[in-house]
């Protein structure tokens, strides 16, 4: 076992020297993550945010009060010192549309005729607000603001209205219009401290991510290319134990994806302020044990690839759905039931689902027991298959 | 029959699902001797030497290398072996002499009996000044050196060299064959495969013809021309300028002629039987008579197509002949045959034609 191990040491150091020497390699190696980090980071909706976006603004009420305060309300609305919109005005709910499918704008709110007359005579106003379906996103989030301005509006309204009643009564009949027109508010309160951070949800699924996949591509790619260029034949010519290569393999591409993973975490803080509330251990047991669970499929795809073009293919094919399942990119919880059901199946899915708990909610060893047991299971029962296929495989 | 033998090949078969790359070859050779593969590519030479490195499982049959059994103790033969294949094995990104500490590690070599002999044969294949250079930058030349070295570390008992010339210049190739001739006499027993007869008849002791997976014929360089000249073959070098097909066809009518190759566009090689005991073989039924009255026959009908005859040579058989005799086709054949061009085709049918 000790000179299985001396050997795998001699394998891992060859390809750590064969890889540190070649200068492009180690550009590309060091830039791909801080492209994957300000990639995702940047262009992925960092909040619910939207910054200087078009709409119009349809005010069928003329001069209107009650119009007008609306459009001023919408045209305060700012997150981070940047207006979120763009106003526009149009003639009718029609031009709007043009509008719309155009390009021009991303929705727009129909202020009807006789707006500020209705709420003035006591009854219920209507506005219309029309949607861009083309981009889900935008028009669910500007749904949802346009809504919170109406809102906040009426029920600025409704204050004004108990205000007058109450003023007007002989006895105060009630005691503070807020609670009257809105008895109760909502408090938000998370686990640790501070604003939740997309890109905190979003560090611990790259990192994860970048090092598995970076493991997994490296191991049955780096098996296939020294079989293609004839090197291994000089390897397995040698008196060794064919476990020592898998060892050696897997030891120098876990450096490397190490390495990337400690420069996606330094890169979130540094860049991104995100924080890890967790013990850097636990990461790091998460991150060895999700390097683990690949190990058995990296090897067994290098076993069957005779090329390292093909082995490529196949990782590839694998790691588009993983990237999406595995809840690295978008919430699982957000998934339809049979891809939840999907994403059980994926390793990685432990590991990121581990790794945020411990990064962003602080937990400890005892939280992560379930994750940590799959990962390991995962990995046994895939080495326990692959490792004697591929002795035979590569004598074939 | 006090030679000790170091490789004993019985019955070595490979196949890849259909297709039978090596078809029962047996052989043995003895300790300190050159054995020499002697077959076009895809004839099962390389098949044959990564079955006999552990490489590739046979399918049936095995071998015993210096006393150890292929199949059953394939670790033993692995300390017992070195290889040279037709792939490099060097790293490009470590130095020559990084290679050869990595490797000497993964043969269970204590450091300094590795850099003693480094040293060694670094300097026997003149390779010293470059022993701290990276691999990628020398030429395929001096990476073939190091090759080399790397499979002499654990100074084996048998070495495969797998085309160990292939592709290099005339120079170097020259100097690793005075390497492979001083490794013979170190009494260093080697296994070598070539499609070169010049190589394989400069180095070998021992050639075995290899032809679609089959060994045709196994015997030093002389015992295998003799066999030629045992039944009365003879080898014609004909130089004709203007050179047609239907020359080719009128000489192919004749029947003892049994090979004709097309060497250039104005030479040709005719191999003719000669009946000496009556009957010979390929002459269909025929009395082809002495030889002499071949060759008069051959020169009347070139003569008569109007061919102009620059110069007429009886040559001394090569192993090329040899090859011809046992496989009736060329070694050049079978590469023409993945690339099959007008000239080839038609030369071939003419060949077929003839070695009915």
């Amino acid at each position: 076992m000790r000179q299985t191990l001396k050997d795998a040491f001699e394998i891992a150091w060859k390809d750590l020297a064969d890889f540190f020497r070649d200068r492009m390699r180690l550009i590309s190696f060091i830039i791909m993550p801080i492209f994957m980090m300000v990639m995702t980071g940047y262009i992925f909706p960092s909040q619910n945010s939207l910054n200087g976006v078009s709409i119009a603004v349809v005010n069928g009420d003329g001069g209107g009060a009650a119009a007008s305060r609306v459009a001023a309300g919408l045209e305060q609305i700012e997150i981070g010192g940047t207006k979120s919109f763009n106003l526009l005005s149009a003639s009718s709910a029609d031009e709007a549309k043009d509008l719309i499918r155009q390009g021009r704008i991303s929705g727009a709110i129909v202020i009807p005729a006789g707006f500020t007359q209705g709420i003035m005579s006591g009854k219920q106003a209507q506005v219309t607000i029309i949607t861009d379906q083309s981009n889900p996103q935008v028009s669910a989030m500007l749904g949802t603001m346009l809504e919170k301005v109406v809102d906040a509006f009426s029920t600025k309204v409704a204050e004004e209205k108990l205000r007058a009643v109450t003023a007007m009564a002989p006895v105060p009949l009630l005691g503070d219009p807020d609670a009257a027109v809105r008895p109760f508010v909502v408090r938000q309160e998370g686990i640790v401290a501070g604003e939740p951070n997309y890109f905190q949800f979003m560090a611990p699924g790259i990192m994860a991510m970048v090092v598995v996949m970076a493991v997994m591509m490296g191991l049955a790619g780096a098996i296939a290319r020294e079989r293609e260029i004839g090197t291994l034949d000089g390897i397995l010519v040698a008196p060794i134990n064919r476990l020592s290569i898998i060892l050696g393999k897997t030891f120098s591409q876990s450096v490397r994806g190490f390495t990337q993973g400690a420069l996606v975490l330094v890169l979130a803080v540094l860049l991104f302020h995100v924080r890890v509330y967790g013990s850097l251990l636990l990461v790091a047991l998460l991150l060895v044990l999700g390097i683990f669970s690949f190990v058995g499929l990296g090897i067994l795809i290098s076993a069957f690839a005779s090329e390292q073009e093909t082995a490529m293919t196949i990782l590839m094919t694998l790691n588009f759905p993983m990237m999406f399942l595995s809840g690295a990119f978008f919430p699982v919880q957000q998934m339809p039931e049979i891809m939840r059901w999907l994403s059980r199946l994926i390793p990685l899915s432990y590991t990121i689902q581990g790794l945020r708990k411990v990064m962003i909610l602080g937990a400890g060893l005892g939280a992560i027991t379930t994750e940590i047991a799959v990962l390991a299971g995962f990995g046994l029962v895939t080495l326990a298959i692959a490792v004697p296929a591929f002795s035979k495989a590569i004598t074939r | 029959m006090s030679e000790q033998v170091m490789i004993e090949v019985e019955n070595l078969t490979r196949k890849f699902g259909g297709f039978v790359a090596v078809d029962h070859v047996s052989f043995a050779v003895p300790k300190g001797r050159v054995f020499g593969f002697l077959g076009p590519n895809g004839a099962g030479k390389s098949t044959t030497i990564r079955m006999l490195t552990t490489l590739l499982r046979p399918t049936a049959g095995t071998a015993r290398i210096s006393g150890y059994d292929l199949v059953k103790e394939p670790d033993k033969v692995r300390r017992k072996i070195g290889l040279v294949s037709e792939k490099l094995i060097v790293y490009d990104r470590l130095t020559a002499r990084e290679n050869l500490r990595l490797f000497g590690r993964l043969n269970h070599l204590p450091d300094d009996i590795i850099r003693e002999r480094t040293e060694h044969w670094l300097r026997a294949l003149k390779m010293e000044p470059w022993a701290d250079h990276l691999a990628g930058t020398f030429s395929t030349g001096m990476k073939q050196r190091v090759n080399i070295a790397r499979a002499l570390l654990n100074m084996p008992e048998v070495l495969f060299l797998d085309e160990p010339t292939l592709g290099l210049d005339p120079q170097t190739t020259r100097s690793i064959r005075e390497f492979i001739q001083d490794l013979r006499s170190q009494g260093v027993t080697i296994v070598l495969t070539t499609h070169q007869m010049y190589e394989a008849e400069a180095l070998c002791d021992t050639i075995g013809i290899i032809d679609r997976g089959r060994m045709v014929a196994v015997g030093t360089s002389s015992e295998l021309k003799k066999m030629l000249n045992g039944d009365g073959t003879a080898v014609i070098d004909l130089e004709i300028p203007n050179l047609s097909d239907d020359m080719v066809t009128a000489i192919a009518e004749v029947p003892s002629v049994k090979h004709i190759g097309h060497e250039t566009a104005t030479r040709l090689r005719v191999q003719t039987v000669a009946g000496t005991a009556g009957g010979a073989s390929g002459a269909g039924g025929a009395d082809p008579g002495a030889p002499g009255d071949t060759i008069g026959q051959v020169l009347a009908r070139l003569l008569s197509s109007g061919a102009r005859l620059a110069s007429v040579n009886m040559a001394e058989p090569t192993l090329e002949d040899v090859f011809v005799q046992l496989t009736g086709h060329e070694m050049r054949d079978e590469v023409q045959d993945k690339v099959p061009s007008g000239r080839g085709h038609s030369r071939q049918r003419v060949a077929q034609r003839v070695a009915r």
